[in-house]
């Protein structure tokens, strides 16, 4: 009983967080980009500063008919958004946000290939999207989407698993235990591509040539309105959330402050992935959007080679230092 | 010297984070009025009390959108055995916003300074007729003129204030001579008509000072 109470409770909070706190980085993206533009962003929505304006844009969204289109792979297509949105969600479960049992939703002891794996599955999402909808530029997004994930998983995952070496665990927990303050240096290269090859496999800006409005109108969420469109602009939020957290717990040690253990742990962890956060929307105002071919050069000849030399640097110090 | 690497990178990110920490250009616009210069182009005020029904802002107008309707009436003479004078009466004096361009050159070319420019700029309408802004609208919209802005320092000095003084000081001429001339006693016959030829000075430059006292940027001489 007390264990069921317990898993509950634990799924309860990852939910929330999974909820709000992506709310929360969309709020400060529209506040933050805003201000960077010269600009005061929402001011009426919620009375002050238009703090409820994602609830309204929710509640807008929610309004909206739910169409998929005659063409259309129907329930593939009606499929897609909760295909791109969960993986989240149960990526989240794997986050450790505090040294304690009781601050991480479930300990595993795979976590690196757990969260890498599902990660992973969200970008289906979009794939299927592209597919589905019967339209020339959903199924141009989704092949973009598709070329995307390929350059960009490599790199993503060569880095972590340099990580994983230098820690020699592949647990989330146990790689935040096994953080020295030196891995910070030691690591920073793997850190800034596991960051840049995150943000292309989220689609933000400056890598979002997938949804590129401009060019391809959304990609494919072309054929999407209401709530489904409203979950596939959630899945973004959350895997900004998803992936400054992992980045917090692979190469900036987590929950070590920099007074060495306080109790304040949690604190730390997202204090750190909120920095990260405020990145990835600065990051966002201020670089344009890469072209399709760039985006391949970028990964192919600069973030797979800096990787692999990354990992070669954390063999060789990891034989002959420690 | 070759720049840096990513140089540039850095360099736009400084620029949105240095945008951030100033303030936001914003106007918010319904909470807080505009701060509009006193020139701003924002409706037409009518100063009927000096409209003489010349017509020439309605000829001039690009649009076609004034519309101007009269009648004479005749003032009987000011003296007995005078001429009876006839003037025009303004009955109607309409300006249509819906057509209106704001080009202001009815502005410019009334030669009475009956019209102004107020910034006043709400007065959208759900119905177009109503955009036509009869005389008693306009002339609401006349209190909304604000005063001219002061000149530079170091400017010209205005025509009509420089004529008001060279008027001033010639009358204060004509009084000192006067009084010059009545401290001699011996000359005092031949000078009797003195003060009546410096009274019709005194009253007639202070008329003209009456009469076009508003707008310094005009002219004293009206149209070339």
């Amino acid at each position: 009983m007390n264990d069921a109470l317990d898993v509950a409770l634990r799924l309860l909070i990852v939910f929330v967080v999974f909820l709000t706190f992506p709310l929360i980085v969309g709020q400060t993206e529209h506040k933050v980009m805003a201000h960077m533009q010269g600009r005061l962003g929402p001011m009426y929505a919620g009375g002050f500063h238009g703090w409820a304006q994602l609830v309204a844009d929710g509640v807008k969204f929610a309004q909206k008919e739910d169409i998929v289109p005659t063409g259309a792979d129907r329930r593939i297509f009606q499929l897609a958004p909760a295909v791109a949105l969960l993986p989240y969600l149960l990526v989240l479960l794997a986050i450790p946000i505090g040294p304690s049992e009781g601050a991480v939703g479930q300990v595993l002891d795979a976590g690196i290939f757990f969260v890498l794996a599902v990660m992973g599955v969200s970008v289906l999402g979009s794939l299927m999207a592209g597919w589905a909808s019967a339209n020339k530029f959903s199924l141009l997004g989704g092949l973009r989407t598709a070329a995307q994930l390929l350059a960009y998983e490599l790199p993503m995952l060569l880095t972590a698993a340099s990580v994983a070496m230098a820690a020699g665990t592949v647990s989330l927990p146990g790689i935040v235990d096994a953080f020295h303050w030196w891995w910070l240096p030691w690591q920073i290269v793997g850190a800034i591509v596991f960051f840049v090859a995150g943000l292309a496999e989220l689609q933000r800006p400056p890598f979002d040539m997938p949804v590129a409005d401009s060019e391809i109108i959304f990609g494919a969420y072309t054929e999407y309105t209401g709530l489904r469109f409203a979950l596939f602009l959630l899945a973004e939020y959350a895997g900004i959330v998803v992936l400054c957290g992992l980045t917090t717990v692979l190469f900036l040690g987590g929950w070590h402050g920099p007074w060495g253990a306080d109790g304040l742990g949690w604190v730390w962890t997202l204090l750190k992935s909120a920095i990260l956060a405020f990145v990835v929307i600065w990051l966002r105002v201020t670089y344009p959007r890469l072209r399709e071919d760039q985006l391949q050069k970028l990964s192919w000849t600069l973030l797979v080679p800096l990787s692999l030399a990354q990992i070669a640097l954390t063999g060789v110090v990891k034989v002959v230092f420690l | 010297m070759a720049p840096i690497p990513g140089s540039g990178l850095a360099k736009g990110l400084a620029v949105t984070l240095r945008t951030m920490t100033k303030k936001t250009v914003t106007e918010q616009y319904p909470d807080t009025q505009p701060d509009l210069p006193p020139r701003t182009r924002g409706v037409i005020g009518l100063f009927e009390e000096n409209c003489t029904v010349c017509m020439l802002c309605a000829r001039e107008c690009p649009d076609w959108c004034i519309y101007i309707d009269s009648h004479k009436e005749t003032v009987p003479a000011a003296a007995p055995g005078g001429r009876e004078r006839s003037r025009n009466v303004l009955d109607r004096f309409a300006i249509d916003f819906s057509l209106c361009m704001y080009c202001g050159i009815c502005i410019e070319v009334c030669p009475f300074d009956a019209l102004f420019w107020s910034p006043e700029f709400e007065y959208a309408e759900t119905d177009i007729h109503e955009l036509t802004h009869e005389r008693d609208k306009l002339r609401e919209w006349m209190w909304t003129v604000p005063a001219p802005p002061a000149l530079d320092p170091g400017a010209e000095e205005p025509k009509e204030i420089a004529a008001a003084r060279k008027t001033a000081e010639k009358l204060a001429a004509a009084q000192a001579a006067e009084a010059a001339q009545v401290a001699q006693p011996a000359q005092l016959a031949e000078a009797a008509p003195a003060p009546e030829v410096t009274e019709a000075a005194q009253t007639k430059p202070a008329e003209v000072t009456q009469v076009e006292p508003v707008d310094p940027t005009e002219p004293p001489e009206g149209q070339s």
